[in-house]
């Protein structure tokens, strides 16, 4: 057996993050894994951290997945994604308006104001407007784009972006606000969205969230015990439940990588990041 | 490939933001093993949600027809894995209450499902000997149906007048009983924080015994205050006395040391002024205080004739505990002379000689009588006729 320690990266974008993966640390301990992780501010500097050597497996939001994807091909040093969580396959955005508002249909949206969230956001910034680009809507030209940044560097983990844009479209600031799905849901069941007063002008394709990013160094069995621990970890399993209704997963699943295209799509669109995984995009404070 | 739905619904015009769940969780229960719900709505967010909700669920979600169809996850059972009743609701069933109650049962009310991988709750008294009495449901109920409301119970309004000397012995005696209500208050208050709340008639009877208090303490204070004002003293042997009590950190020997030793006294002086103070107001109050005296007296009595039927060492325990308080008491006064001139001359009624000599002889009496209460009282709990007689005179002359 080795014993070399699996070090994971992951961002710290709520406090919850430190109890999340102390508990996952004594979950692999208990089962002979040793495990460590180190947190992060910011996916960016996560990204980069694990092409200097210092983690082995990085928990990646999508645009981490693709930053790092591109950095290791550019690098000779390609990654892979070992596991994922059931709630992070065939996501979509929406669009959402006032119910009693005159847009019906997409074309309506043309020199209307649209509000997304943070400029780093995949689901409620780069994708939606990457999907208003591909129905003939170009943002900032057919439409003006209000941007919700909160907490930069995050990848629009922390949802508070897509809550402010939500609480501006019902004080009439914004015409239509960009969200993923399962959040049109939570904002109307928490009342920031009051039920029935908003209608979903537009739904994008599906799209993949968060994975296990594998550094091209990484210790290959200690990556498999880890894979397989995970995939082992049990919702029946009283111990390790808190941890994934923490995480928001009932069971891990392996990794696949194609359900990142739209994001692929969007990030060249918004000129986010460049082929070589370098950060292109203005504005970006993190 | 599609699979037949086994059961179908129609939310009609309710969504999932406005609680279509229900409706959906509702029938997946009804639905047989390796069953598929088909859901149909025509509100125009249903889709959406449907997908948002059954992600969060773990349930597999398909769209057939404009209807949804759902194949359950195996995570909503997988909740309820090693999850335990925490014994029953009605103690008079055999096994409802436990002997140990366990740290993961928590706050639960007793007789809930709890789900597994809560936190641990740590309560000191955990064990059912250590705390339970038989009939307890019975003790709580009718300490429930007994409480009176002091502006409502007692004529506050009643005319009386006494002369200065003697109103000062009220207020005296008023100042000792609050001192030692204190103590019958925070003692059991400090051993309630740590009962386990599946003995949940243990909590409900300490919490009411503690209620008692609170209003004893009011009602002394108001009389000892209702004509001159102030209060009397307070003096080094009566707090000491208590401290002794306040101290004891088994709940076993402060039950017996507070309520069977010195509430079973207290019942004895409350009669006792219940027929010789000196105006209606301070008889009333030690009508009704008495009667919530003796109900603490039963609880404590109860109780310790559970436990030490299944703990016969704790008689040993007890008759120690009795001991080693006088040993440490013995170089104290004992009850304050404050107090033992004001119950004289409450009960002399006057200050001529024989009236004096009559008062002291009523008092000699309570004495004795407090000593033969708590005699048969130690009987009951089994100490042989000797010891209960011998330990019963080594109580606190401070009474409490």
């Amino acid at each position: 057996m080795s014993n070399a320690t699996l070090v994971m990266g992951a961002v710290a974008y709520a406090p919850k993050v430190v109890t999340i993966w102390d508990g996952f640390k004594e979950y692999f301990a208990q089962h002979g894994l040793a495990f460590d992780y180190v947190l992060y501010s910011n996916y960016e500097r996560q990204v980069e951290e694990m092409f200097r050597g210092s983690i082995d497996v990085a928990w990646n939001s999508p645009l981490a997945w693709i930053r790092a994807e591109r950095m290791g091909k550019a690098l000779g040093k390609p990654v892979r994604a070992v596991a994922m969580r059931d709630t992070d396959c065939d996501l979509t955005s929406v669009i959402v308006t006032r119910s009693d508002s005159a847009i019906k249909s997409l074309a309506d949206l043309k020199g209307k104001r649209v509000g997304v969230g943070a400029v780093d956001s995949p689901q409620a910034t780069l994708i939606p407007l990457d999907y208003l680009g591909s129905q003939g809507l170009q943002p900032g030209s057919d439409f003006s784009v209000r941007r919700f940044d909160v907490l930069g560097g995050k990848h629009g983990d922390h949802i508070g972006g897509e809550r402010d844009a939500a609480r501006a479209l019902m004080a009439g600031e914004l015409d239509a606000a960009c969200m993923i799905d399962g959040n049109h849901l939570l904002f109307v069941g928490e009342g920031t969205l009051p039920s029935g007063k908003t209608r979903i002008l537009a739904q994008t394709p599906k799209f993949d969230h968060c994975n296990f990013t594998v550094a091209h160094h990484a210790d290959a069995p200690l990556i498999d015990k880890f894979q397989k621990l995970l995939l082992g970890m049990s919702y029946a399993d009283a111990a390790v439940r808190p941890l994934l209704d923490l995480e928001g997963l009932k069971a891990w699943q392996d990794g696949r990588t194609s359900g990142y295209l739209a994001l692929e799509h969007a990030v060249d669109a918004a000129k986010f990041y460049d082929q070589r995984g370098n950060i292109t995009v203005a504005d970006y404070r993190y | 490939m599609a699979t037949s739905p086994s059961l179908t619904i129609d939310t009609e015009a309710l969504g999932l933001d406005r609680g279509a769940h229900l409706l959906i969780k509702r029938a997946l229960r009804e639905l047989p093993p390796g069953g598929v719900l088909a859901v149909a709505s025509h509100t125009p967010e249903f889709a959406v949600h449907l997908q948002g909700w059954c992600r969060a669920q773990g349930h597999a979600l398909e769209f057939h027809n404009g209807h949804g169809h759902i194949t359950p996850g195996s995570a909503q059972a997988g909740r309820w894995r090693h999850a335990e009743r925490a014994g029953e609701a009605d103690a008079s069933h055999a096994d409802a209450v436990a002997a140990h109650a366990k740290p993961t049962w928590g706050l639960a009310a007793r007789g809930a499902m709890v789900v597994a991988g809560g936190p641990d709750f740590h309560f000191a008294l955990d064990s059912k000997r250590a705390i339970w009495a038989d009939d307890i449901g019975h003790l709580y109920a009718q300490a429930l149906a007994q409480q009176w409301n002091p502006d409502e119970a007692i004529d506050w309004s009643v005319a009386f007048d006494l002369p200065e000397d003697v109103e000062d012995a009220v207020a005296q005696v008023m100042t000792y009983l609050i001192e030692n209500e204190n103590a019958a208050l925070l003692v059991p208050a400090r051993f309630l924080g740590q009962v386990h709340p599946h003995f949940r008639e243990v909590t409900q009877l300490l919490a009411i015994q503690i209620a008692d208090e609170a209003r004893h303490v009011e009602v002394f204070t108001r009389r000892a205050l209702l004509k001159r004002g102030r209060m009397g003293v307070s003096t080094v042997g009566g707090q000491a006395s208590l401290k002794t009590l306040f101290d004891e950190h088994e709940f076993a020997v402060a039950s017996f040391l507070l309520s069977v030793l010195g509430e079973g006294t207290f019942v004895s002086l409350l009669r006792f002024l219940q027929e010789h103070a000196p105006d209606p107001l301070t008889r009333q109050i030690a009508k009704l205080t008495a009667r919530d005296e003796a109900r603490h007296v039963a609880f404590g009595m109860a109780h310790l004739e559970y436990q030490l039927e299944r703990d016969a060492d704790l008689r040993g325990r007890l008759a120690i505990a009795v001991e080693s308080r006088h040993d440490a008491l013995a170089q104290t006064s004992g009850l304050n002379e404050e107090v033992f001139d004001a119950l004289v001359l409450l009960a002399a009624g006057g200050w001529s000689p024989q009236e004096i000599a009559a008062g002291f002889d009523k008092v000699q009496v309570l004495k004795q009588d407090m000593a033969n209460g708590r005699e048969i009282r130690m009987n009951r709990l089994g100490f042989a006729h000797g010891d209960a007689k011998r330990l019963a005179a080594l109580h606190t002359r401070n009474f409490m």
